[in-house]
């Protein structure tokens, strides 16, 4: 198993809070890997970490074998083959659809303007939503506003997508066609690590899932396994509270 | 779940630490040299042109410096008290235009429009025309026997100049609250006024407080306006100094009274936009 990513020992506090207390994950190519747990777990600031949004305390990560915890790594290229997706959108209000969706590619890759909106519209074109590319983000639903944000993250093909609770500011009806759209993705082999609440889509896409309990990977293993079988009494809990 | 306490930061983690702290001491040396050495440049510069030895007698003479300093403190006294009063004047009345400024609705568009008046005609007077118009003017109209302080009249020029910028900071301030916030108050039943005093303005007190500060700031130092009047404040005290002694000394004291009354304002203003900042950022935390 190739890996892309590799994670060993992340640990992070927040004030005297510890959140991660010594987290390890690896994630192979192309595998979609759920990340389940209660609030307050650290799924999000794991993410967060995970693309050096945060800079843990300790530990270190690979992308493909080179060290990007080292503090002589560039951040911001490391971060640029990232993608990430909110749980709240976090879409550019003053910008159009098309302008978020292009931004990366045009600022950071220093794509031509035809070239990215082209793609741009390509991929708008791919999530149905190529009708909205000149209108601003606040015309449209939620839903349609988190289809954009995953284009926008997916738009310069990072090597690993982060998805961090992306539908839980929806409301049910709109659940599903976020969903349909990560679905596509995993299949079509983008690398996928996803927090999430949604058990049954985890259960449905995941080749793994990671149960975070207590600052660290308390349980992990094929979806089967976990939800069928959990070993732990944590996770037992956790599941059995769900449903 | 391991015991946080019993976490001791690894190898890996201790050299990344010192590397860090090499940086930041390397970057730390490369900015105090450039400094040092842009001063002392500076310094030569001035010190070798022609007229320095002149300018030095006329503007730092210590001599001038001790004779002026206690009539020049006492002026700056009077400086501080007129900004405590026009500071105070001033948070009156900008909340009040703001507040009409925000109102709604046909009725009050006369003193929405009043409002606004005032805010327009205040902010594009100059200071020192209002000064003139107040501090000459109103005495002018003869309506008390007795005679008005020019400090009072400064007083008053000073809080409708600054009146006007500041309610147009906090209307800004009211307006960038997010509209849910007033439907929260109004739904649990409270008045228009009290949504406003108890919800809206505290936070929209945060958000401009670092544009409120720099206002205070700037007034501060237009507080040396009111000499104009005639009101024996630092500046003109700095003038009769001069006058007598003939050269600047004088006006480089009050110069240096308005710079130490200002920075620790300027400091503080630093410091609590940080503050701010941080506390929003945990907010993101999640």
């Amino acid at each position: 198993m190739s890996g892309v990513l590799r994670a060993e020992g992340l640990r992070k506090s927040f004030g005297r809070t510890p959140v991660l207390q010594g987290v390890s994950l690896e994630l192979a190519e192309h595998e979609v890997v759920t990340l389940i747990g209660p609030s307050g777990s650290g799924k999000s600031t794991l993410l967060r970490c995970l693309n050096l949004l945060e800079r843990v305390d300790d530990g270190q990560l690979w992308l493909r074998g080179e060290d990007i915890t080292d503090p002589r790594a560039d951040v911001d290229a490391v971060r640029a083959r990232f993608g990430i997706v909110f749980q709240h959108f976090n879409l550019f209000p003053h910008m159009t659809v098309l302008d978020n969706v292009t931004l990366a590619a045009r600022v950071v890759h220093r794509a031509p303007r035809a070239e990215a909106a082209e793609r741009g519209r390509a991929l708008l074109e791919r999530i149905g939503l190529v009708g909205k590319a000149d209108e601003h983000p606040d015309r449209l639903s939620g839903g349609q506003q988190q289809r954009v944000a995953i284009a926008r993250a997916i738009a310069t093909d990072p090597e690993v997508l982060l998805l961090d609770e992306i539908t839980s500011a929806l409301d049910p009806q709109l659940v599903g066609e976020v969903l349909e759209l990560v679905r596509e993705l995993g299949r079509d082999g983008t690398t996928i690590l996803m927090a999430t609440h949604e058990m049954s889509f985890a259960r449905e896409v995941s080749d793994r899932v990671l149960f975070l309990d207590g600052g660290v990977v308390a349980e992990s293993g094929p979806p089967a396994q976990l939800f069928e079988a959990p070993r732990s009494e944590r996770l037992r809990e956790f599941l059995g509270g769900l449903l | 779940m391991s015991d946080p306490e019993a976490w001791r930061p690894s190898d890996v983690e201790l050299g990344r630490r010192a590397f860090r702290r090499r940086q930041t001491v390397g970057s730390v040396l490369v900015g105090a040299a450039s400094t040092i050495v842009f001063a002392v440049v500076v310094w030569l510069l001035v010190v070798n042109t022609p007229g320095w030895a002149r300018v030095q007698q006329s503007f730092f003479n210590p001599e001038t410096w001790v004779q002026a300093w206690p009539r020049v403190f006492e002026g700056f006294l009077l400086n501080i008290r007129v900004l405590l009063f026009a500071a105070a004047g001033v948070a009156v009345v900008a909340v009040a235009v703001a507040a009409l400024r925000t109102l709604r609705g046909p009725v009050f568009f006369p003193l929405r429009a009043l409002a606004a008046g005032y805010t327009d005609l205040f902010r594009g007077l100059p200071l020192i025309i209002v000064l003139y118009l107040i501090g000459f003017g109103i005495p002018g109209l003869r309506f008390t026997e007795t005679r008005i302080p020019l400090e009072l009249l400064g007083t008053i020029a000073l809080v409708l100049t600054y009146s006007a910028y500041v309610s147009e900071v906090l209307r800004a301030g009211i307006e960038a609250v997010h509209p849910s916030q007033s439907l929260a108050a109004r739904a649990l039943g409270l008045s228009r006024g009290r949504t406003l005093r108890l919800v809206v303005l505290p936070q929209a007190l945060r958000k401009v407080t670092p544009a409120l500060m720099n206002d205070f700031v700037s007034m501060q130092k237009d507080v040396g306006l009111i000499s104009v009047l005639g009101a024996v404040d630092a500046v003109r005290a700095a003038q009769i100094e001069t006058a007598k002694a003939f050269d600047f000394t004088p006006y480089v004291i009050a110069g240096v009274l308005f710079v130490l009354l200002a920075l620790p304002m300027i400091r503080f203003t630093d410091w609590w936009a940080a503050r701010l900042r941080a506390r929003e950022q945990q907010g993101a935390i999640a």
